[in-house]
């Protein structure tokens, strides 16, 4: 979202980021931007996710079909605004607000979700890091429900500590189903 | 070394019995009073042995009749078939009797176990806290043996929950009284639930159907699927008989040598010829919608008590679900485009169990609203009302859903228009103005509310269904916007619902946000462990 564009960064050492509580819940309530690291995370996946059309249009500009850089051309330049300007549009379209009692997670650029999660209809929690994930030092918070709609609601590039301590707040929530 | 370890196998041997009997002498001393608790494994009632064998030999049966009568002339390979069948029949009959001797069921203090397999074993113990009910199922052939299927329902989903192929119907019921009762004892002890146990068989009626009710039932459950049973099977005898069904030559053919007899009748035979057509077609989708109807509903009864509600229904397959009040998720209200001008609704409970492979659970398929009403009520819920504080959607989202469903026509029109004669693209156009219409004229019968417990959410024109969720009920809340949304500042509101789907779309963006908050704050009111009892 733009309005976070400019609020300032959170720090980039995970020992200083401390769980953010809003006291408030609503809609107007200012959204906690994601890890730093989480923008150079979605960066080098968009990376990897193009270099198979760069390698075809390669092979196509090399055989020689059409004019010079006809292909290549525009699939490199495609390649560089999916690279360079979508992961930065994506990570400020992202956003998470954790108040007392729910968890908000706001996701999308074109379809756009806004999703609350109250602590009390939490079943199980997650947290996964895949490579890149781990490289970077963020993780994937996941909570699981019961509704069929939002089985598991996913809240990617939170730092790694961080995710484990949301995980562990949320865990305090959830009451124990008498044995 | 070798000695001790020996020593140590024997000693963990004898140990075994041991702690079982010790187990067994608690178990006894405690529910002295209960015959049914032994803990000693029990086996499946042997009839079963039969049902399963007959069940096997019904599906060899086919290829095994079309196999006689393509080797019909040769009568020594008629012999082998017979021999074959022998065969089959033995093989099957030792295996199922293997099966048999090698699965046994034990019902314990504290949880029920089934141990199963000839070659590889397997064991599953079940915790009777963990079993939400056990409904007993009786298709034709167990039914003419007096036998049912239990099935024990955990919340895993249809094909995981534990099932016993069949008991004796006594057994069956005292299987599941008995864990009804072990499941009282571990839950709810503060409860006193064992007096409603005793009166729970007698519960009150709430609905049921009679052959005259199934009769108009059936009639408007009108349905053409014989005709795609009538071609596959068709399709059967095609690669059998080898009559090349689908060769156009052989109709062609056939059609020539009776076209002279056909036309020598003339026009008025010819149309009489076509209203006799569709007035089989009627009877005939008519009379499968009765035996369909018939053979699924016979005898439908819906109970309350005091476990919540029993739904007994079939002709030959005759089963027996119950389903606790506090598992009964949302509640679906729908009818047909037909049915509906004569006011018969169905209604539906959501919840995580699945009903015969369906999503929800049918309580009253063919019924009058004010049948309808009483069984809403004791499921907890309140009836729509139109009292209630009923909004529609935005318009711009109306404006926009008639634009695109008629635009998608309109942009069908231009190739028509191109490649074919311009009276041809009439047709498309006219679709679309028809489109557009009828979502504009739709509007305003799609709308919602918000009641202090319950979410309300209706659509349809024709024939209009209604859901309806327990507000503490949902799991979460969640606005979506599409790209078209975004822009025109509407959203859809998706709601968390166990065992079902429920979205209210179009909903203006700040009506979109009052809705979540409301919802959210009943919800963050009560904790799911408080939901289930």
């Amino acid at each position: 979202m733009d309005e976070n564009t400019d609020a300032a960064p959170p720090a980039a050492d995970p020992a200083a980021v401390q769980t953010p509580v809003v006291e408030t819940h609503g809609d107007d309530q200012a959204l906690t931007e994601l890890h730093p690291n989480y923008k150079s995370a979605l960066r080098v996946e968009a990376t990897l996710a193009s270099i198979p059309f760069l390698i075809g249009a390669f092979v196509l500009e090399v055989q020689a079909i059409l004019p010079p850089a006809v292909i290549m051309a525009p699939v490199a330049l495609l390649a560089l605004a999916f690279i360079i300007r979508l992961p930065s549009r994506r990570f400020y379209a992202r956003g998470y607000a954790m108040s007392t009692d729910r968890l908000r997670v706001v996701r999308g650029l074109l379809f756009r979700h806004d999703t609350v999660v109250p602590f009390g209809r939490v079943q199980h929690i997650d947290v996964n890091q895949g490579p890149i994930d781990r490289f970077f030092g963020i993780a994937t918070l996941t909570l699981h429900t019961a509704g069929s709609h939002n089985a598991s609601v996913n809240l990617s590039g939170l730092g790694e500590q961080l995710a484990r301590d949301m995980r562990e707040e949320i865990r305090s929530h959830i009451k124990r189903e008498a044995l | 070394m070798t000695d001790e370890v020996g020593k140590d196998i024997q000693a963990s041997a004898s140990g075994v019995p041991r702690t079982a009997a010790a187990a067994k002498a608690n178990a006894t001393k405690a529910d002295a009073a209960k015959a049914d608790a032994t803990d000693e494994p029990r086996r499946t009632a042997p009839i079963g042995l039969v049902v399963s064998a007959i069940g096997a030999l019904r599906q060899t049966i086919v290829p095994l009749v079309i196999g006689g009568f393509a080797f019909r002339e040769e009568l020594g390979a008629l012999g082998g078939l017979a021999f074959l069948l022998l065969a089959i029949i033995a093989v099957n009959m030792g295996v199922a009797y293997l099966r048999w001797l090698r699965l046994t069921y034990t019902t314990g203090a504290e949880d029920i176990r089934v141990e199963s397999g000839i070659v590889s074993r397997a064991a599953r113990s079940v915790p009777y806290e963990r079993i939400q009910d056990v409904s007993l199922e009786q298709k034709l052939l167990p039914r003419l043996f007096g036998l049912v299927e239990v099935k024990f329902e955990t919340g895993a989903g249809g094909a995981d929950d534990l099932k016993l192929a069949y008991l004796t119907e006594s057994e069956g019921e005292a299987l599941r009284h008995l864990i009804r009762e072990r499941r009282d004892e571990e839950a709810a002890k503060t409860t006193d639930l064992a007096g409603e146990a005793e009166i729970e068989e007698s519960g009150e009626v709430l609905f049921s159907m009679d052959s005259r009710r199934l009769f108009t039932f059936g009639l408007f459950e009108f349905s053409l699927a014989v005709f795609a049973v009538l071609g596959g099977l068709l399709q059967y005898v095609d690669t059998i008989v080898g009559i090349e069904l689908w060769d156009p030559d052989l109709w062609q053919g056939w059609i020539e040598s009776q076209s002279g007899w056909l036309s020598s009748f003339g026009f008025v035979a010819q149309i009489a010829g076509v209203v006799a057509g569709v007035i089989a077609l009627l009877i005939v989708g008519s009379a499968t919608g009765l035996v369909r109807t018939f053979l699924r509903d016979w005898e439908f009864v819906l109970e309350k008590t005091a476990r919540g509600f029993r739904r007994r229904r079939g002709m030959f397959t005759r089963t027996d679900v119950v389903m606790p009040v506090h598992r009964v998720q949302a509640l679906v209200l729908g009818t047909g485009w037909l049915r509906y001008r004569f006011g018969w609704h169905g209604l539906k409970f959501v919840s995580l169990a699945q009903d015969a492979g369906a999503q929800n659970h049918d309580v009253a398929p063919f019924a009058q609203l004010e049948e309808i009403n009483p069984i809403v009520r004791a499921a907890g819920f309140e009836p729509p009302s139109e009292s209630l504080d009923w909004h529609h959607a935005s318009r711009k989202y109306r404006f926009d859903s008639a634009a695109i469903e008629g635009g998608f026509f309109a942009l069908a029109a231009i190739p028509v228009a191109i490649f074919a004669p311009l009276p041809f693209a009439l047709i498309p156009l006219g679709l679309a103005i028809f489109f557009a219409a009828a979502n504009l004229y739709a509007w305003q019968f799609h709308r919602h509310a918000l009641s202090a417990n319950q979410v309300f959410g209706r659509k349809g024109l024709l024939s209009p269904t209604t859901r309806i969720a327990s507000r503490v009920k949902l799991h979460s809340v969640e606005i979506v916007q599409g790209p078209i949304a975004q822009r025109r500042g509407y959203a859809t509101l998706a709601l968390g619902l166990a065992g079902g789907a429920f979205a209210i779309p179009g909903l203006p963006l700040a009506r979109a946000r009052e809705l979540r908050a409301a919802i959210l704050d009943s919800i963050a009111a009560r904790d799911f462990s408080e939901l289930a009892r």
